[in-house]
């Protein structure tokens, strides 16, 4: 009789342990943990392809194919961006009508920055991307916007990401849950499938990196901006990270939303928090 | 087989009596005003889909063109996209967390 009431309690013990341990890990799995998100993020890319050099998934589909890597590599004597890379110096060191310039709207005068973009303001309690400080500084100078997805937005940042080349990707998550919530949001929006086609950024640069989607080899998640902006051929010009998103929904047959929408604002800045420490190689140039 | 033969040819008539009738102005404002009732829901949920936009503009030119069959068919194709898309939108709110790397 002792015996039976010995194990029937022992039993009941470890049945409310496990419920203990298993509401726990219900607790934890809810909890939004960027920390935790980005290094199961990049571990997922270094397990899945081994023979990648960590800083080398900055280089998107180069990385995952040999014979690409080839041609880029001759490609780069003579980058297809460097026309934009140069209007880009050439337009960031022009004053606007007033005598200022862009250097007066950035820390370190603008150079050397681009991989603390984007970062969260907390006095408007958004993400703020590199694309709209960019404008936000025109406009507070008296000078219209540029467009978001090409031409001058793309050769200026074209010119602070080269001045910030080799700089590991640095995005602050502020303790604050305005931060934490954009993070999570952005985090949405990139798991979240969308369209006709029924597709998540995930599904292309999670899943299936590597692989050929037609005649693209999809680029893998991990560093996948910090090679922004980039010269595509496909485009026959340059284009943003606003276009880059653009494009993508649009492929998924899901309508875009605007340029520098909070959805777009926010899951760049998860892309990017997720990119931490791997090295800013823009401006780039895909197929 | 005598008993069959009209029973089939009844069949077949019933089936294609409705659609035998050409569409009208009313019947596409009828399936117009669904289909757009659907698009709207769509856009607050932030989840249109390009052929959505593609096939109420394709109703909209059948009706000005004067063509109501398939201005019809084409509203009530749009309203199937966007209650599709709808569908989506309401279930990736919980669906996404299934492919979240952690």
């Amino acid at each position: 009789m002792k015996r039976r009431a010995t194990i029937l309690l022992g039993s009941a013990v470890v049945a409310l342990a496990a419920l203990a341990f298993a509401a726990t890990r219900v607790v934890a799995a809810n909890k939004i943990d960027p920390v935790a998100d980005a290094k199961a993020f990049q571990n997922f890319f270094f397990q899945k392809f081994p023979n990648v050099k960590r800083e080398d998934f900055v280089n998107g589909p180069y990385s995952m194919n040999e014979d690409m890597r080839r041609q880029w590599q001759e490609k780069e004597e003579f980058p297809p961006y460097e026309f934009a890379l140069d209007a880009g110096k050439e337009m960031f060191a022009a004053p606007f009508k007033n005598g200022k310039g862009y250097a007066d709207c950035f820390p370190n005068g603008g150079i050397g920055i681009r991989q603390n973009y984007p970062y969260f303001d907390e006095k408007e309690g958004k993400v703020v991307t590199l694309e709209l400080a960019l404008n936000r500084c025109r406009e507070a100078n008296g000078e219209a916007p540029y467009s978001y997805v090409k031409d001058e937005m793309a050769s200026l940042t074209a010119y602070m990401a080269f001045t910030s080349r080799g700089k590991p990707m640095d995005i602050k998550l502020p303790d604050d849950p305005r931060a934490l919530a954009a993070f999570e949001n952005g985090k949405r929006y990139f798991y979240t499938r969308r369209g006709q086609m029924n597709f998540s950024c995930a599904s292309c640069h999670v899943q299936s990196p590597g692989e050929r989607i037609r005649a693209e080899v999809l680029a893998p998640a991990l560093g996948i901006l910090n090679a922004m902006p980039i010269y595509r051929s496909e485009w026959s010009g340059m284009g943003t990270t606003s276009r880059r998103f653009i494009t993508c929904n649009s492929q998924t047959r899901a309508v875009p939303l605007e340029p520098q929408a909070d959805e777009y604002r926010d899951v760049e800045y998860f892309l990017s928090y997720v990119a931490n420490g791997l090295p800013i190689s823009g401006p780039g140039a895909r197929p | 087989m005598k008993r069959s033969l009209p029973l089939a040819m009844l069949l077949a008539l019933t089936v294609a009596l409705p659609s035998a009738r050409a569409a009208t102005d009313a019947d596409f404002k009828a399936a117009y005003a669904a289909a757009e009732a659907a698009f709207k829901e769509a856009a607050g949920l932030r989840n249109q889909w390009t052929t959505t936009v593609s096939t109420l503009a394709a109703a909209k030119k059948a009706a000005d063109g004067g063509d109501f069959d398939r201005a019809v068919a084409s509203a009530k194709e749009a309203e199937a996209l966007a209650k599709a898309s709808i569908f989506q939108a309401t279930s990736e709110k919980e669906a996404w967390k299934a492919m979240e790397i952690r």
